[in-house]
């Protein structure tokens, strides 16, 4: 069964622009004018940051949206109960979650996929779930709600490793860029990255590749539409979202300085 | 796969507990060490230089020393198992020089370190001076202010401590920023655990590491007790190191009852308080499945003890199963508690003994130890680095 992250990657082939935001950021009801606007600008993914106290794989940027969506009271059940409806008013985006694995494990990973799956969600995003666990125990539910995995693949993923993840999803491969979190910036020495983006090309993957981590504006964003069939902005999006008193506003100027 | 309490399986659970969940980008060094961790610990040359290092630098066997106005106040035998006589002032040690040892092993050149009271951030730096290592502690920002001697310690020996300011500035802080620059520097980097926390294979290969101290304890009770088998061993847990290094032993003779010491902090239903064994449920924390101090969506909540080496949200997963399975009994201790105990052990013995270790100490009342029965309490750190709270608790204290 097709969903609606295939079926983006095969209207558009290439350049796809994956928005990541945090749920509850800047305010608590801001979530769904986000993707409402988000979309209009232009932004062909979506990735909904569920937030979660200690996010290890985050810099310093996401960490303080997902503390003041906590402090605005953003969790699950709110998550939720914001997305009802949201495929009426956003038919064709893919939608997806990430966070961190203890908050979906204490609201229950199948309560969580059947609310996901509800609401219109696409694919899901756990960093710190290790691929065998998914295996084990969750790939069976995960296809029953028609939910894709997006697994994260870094510069120094074994290629047998690449392979299995490329197995194991139809959605697309989450190239994190090189070292780091997210948010930072590109301190490899120049070609080490190309040479990574273009190894894994010529690796002829299942998935289309989308490329994040470091990635923030309109240059980085077509530097790497060069090597792969689009690019996430998470971070710098947030950046741009902080100390507005109009978030979607602000969203859509910022996934236009992108895209213009 | 079935488990022992030594040994937990091939993907590192005890019981329920352990298992390595992380991020992709720590996969690679995660799944390097847990392939060779057991080689390397077994290699003969390993073991050579691990041991010398023990003896000549660290300064072990340390002694068990019966304590015997304690023993007469409580009225048992109390044995003090001198953890806080090895170089740096504490049990910490014995872990950082194996895993630098393992480090050079695995071509490593940056070592990286977190730190809650500063007792591991300074046995880290202590061994990376000896060996010519580059050497970064986190520690949280309020750490770093109650136990001040330590970071000049650490500072003095080479190393660079960065202030951890997210969340509530203290271990559990300290550690979400060392996993982060080990995400940022995969290659060329070790991340010296100083628990028995993380992901697998950490909680086991810091267990072995410290397993010295109850190897350790078995010959020295033969030798003064006629038994190598106590009748209670007693350690605090934070994370629980030296606890996993003072019961490894004994965890499969059930005569021993073993006797795991948390914080209670203001008290355990106080709001403010480490006792995780009884606050905490399973969850997941710095890659591991364990108890964990968490609210009802999962986000894990800020504990709070005076001792810096035990507000940890968590449990190492080894302590969980113990506390899950029964095998350990679990006792919680207030501040107070453990500062009377400061006093109490340095003026029947003259030993000042470390915030955390007092907590331990703070137990003995609780055991219900009679006259016929031995009881070794790990004596994990000297108080020296806690001369100030020491001093601002006097009223209590004195």
């Amino acid at each position: 069964m097709q969903n609606r992250i295939q079926q983006a990657f095969q209207k558009k082939g290439k350049g796809l622009l994956n928005v990541y935001f945090t749920a509850g950021y800047p305010s608590l009801h801001d979530t769904v004018p986000l993707i409402k606007s988000l979309t209009q600008a232009g932004a062909d993914l979506i990735e909904i940051g569920m937030p979660f106290s200690d996010p290890l794989a985050d810099g310093p940027v996401i960490q303080a949206s997902s503390t003041a969506a906590l402090q605005n009271g953003m969790n699950m059940r709110v998550l939720f109960q914001q997305l009802e409806g949201i495929r009426q008013e956003v038919p064709e985006a893919p939608i997806l979650l990430m966070g961190y694995l203890n908050p979906v494990m204490q609201f229950g990973v199948e309560n969580f996929c059947r609310e996901a799956a509800a609401a219109g969600v696409d694919g899901v995003i756990l960093p710190d779930l290790p691929l065998d666990d998914y295996v084990a125990e969750y790939q069976d539910m995960f296809r029953r709600y028609n939910l894709r995995p997006v697994f994260l693949i870094t510069p120094q993923t074994a290629p047998e490793r690449i392979r299995r993840i490329d197995e194991l999803t139809d959605s697309f491969l989450y190239l994190v860029s090189g070292p780091g979190t997210t948010g930072g910036a590109n301190t490899q020495a120049e070609g080490v990255q190309e040479a990574y983006f273009q190894r894994i090309e010529a690796m002829n993957l299942r998935n289309p590749r989308l490329i994040g981590f470091g990635i923030g504006d309109k240059a980085s964003f077509q530097r790497a539409c060069q090597y792969a069939e689009g690019a996430i902005i998470g971070s710098a999006l947030i950046r741009a979202l902080e100390g507005t008193d109009d978030a979607p506003a602000a969203a859509a100027r910022f996934v236009s300085s992108v895209l213009k | 796969m079935s488990t022992t309490y030594q040994q937990p399986t091939e993907r590192g659970y005890y019981g329920q507990f352990g298992g390595a969940f992380i991020p992709e980008m720590l996969y690679p060094n995660v799944e390097e060490l847990r392939q060779q961790y057991l080689d390397i610990l077994a290699d003969p040359a390993f073991q050579q230089e691990y041991q010398q290092l023990l003896r000549d630098y660290v300064g072990r066997p340390t002694p068990l020393f019966e304590a015997k106005r304690l023993s007469a106040k409580y009225n048992t035998h109390v044995y003090l198992k001198r953890e806080d006589l090895c170089h740096t002032g504490a049990h910490k040690v014995n872990n950082t020089v194996g895993q630098i040892l393992l480090a050079k092993r695995l071509g490593k050149t940056r070592i990286i370190a977190e730190t809650g009271a500063g007792q591991h951030g300074v046995a880290t730096a202590t061994v990376c001076a000896l060996m010519g290592m580059q050497c970064i502690v986190y520690m949280g920002e309020i750490d770093m202010e109650r136990q001040k001697p330590n970071v000049y310690r650490m500072r003095l020996l080479g190393a660079e401590v960065r202030a951890a300011l997210s969340g509530s500035r203290t271990l559990k802080d300290a550690t979400n920023e060392a996993i982060r620059d080990w995400i940022s520097n995969p290659v060329d980097t070790h991340y010296i655990i100083g628990s028995v926390v993380g992901p697998h294979p950490y909680p086991d290969l810091v267990a072995r590491l410290q397993a010295v101290i109850s190897e350790e304890m078995r010959k020295q009770l033969l030798e003064k007790t006629g038994s190598e088998l106590p009748s209670y061993v007693v350690a605090c847990v934070g994370g629980g190191s030296n606890a996993a290094g003072a019961f490894y032993h004994f965890l499969e003779e059930p005569a021993v009852k073993l006797v795991a010491v948390e914080a209670a902090g203001h008290g355990v239903n106080s709001g403010h308080s480490a006792a995780t064994s009884v606050l905490g449920k399973p969850g997941i924390i710095h890659g591991s499945r364990t108890l964990l101090m968490q609210d009802e969506d999962g986000q894990i909540t800020e504990p709070y003890s005076l001792s810096a080496g035990l507000d940890y949200p968590g449990i190492g997963p080894l302590h969980a199963f113990l506390a899950d399975s029964g095998r350990a009994r679990f006792i919680s201790i207030e501040d107070e508690d453990a500062l009377r105990a400061v006093a109490e052990l340095s003026r029947l013995e003259g030993i000042i003994p470390a915030l955390e270790t007092a907590h331990a100490l703070a137990a003995l009342g609780q055991l219900g130890a009679g006259p016929d029965d031995v009881v070794v309490v790990n004596l994990s750190g000297r108080g020296d680095k806690d001369l100030e709270t020491y001093l601002k608790y006097a009223d209590t204290i004195l």
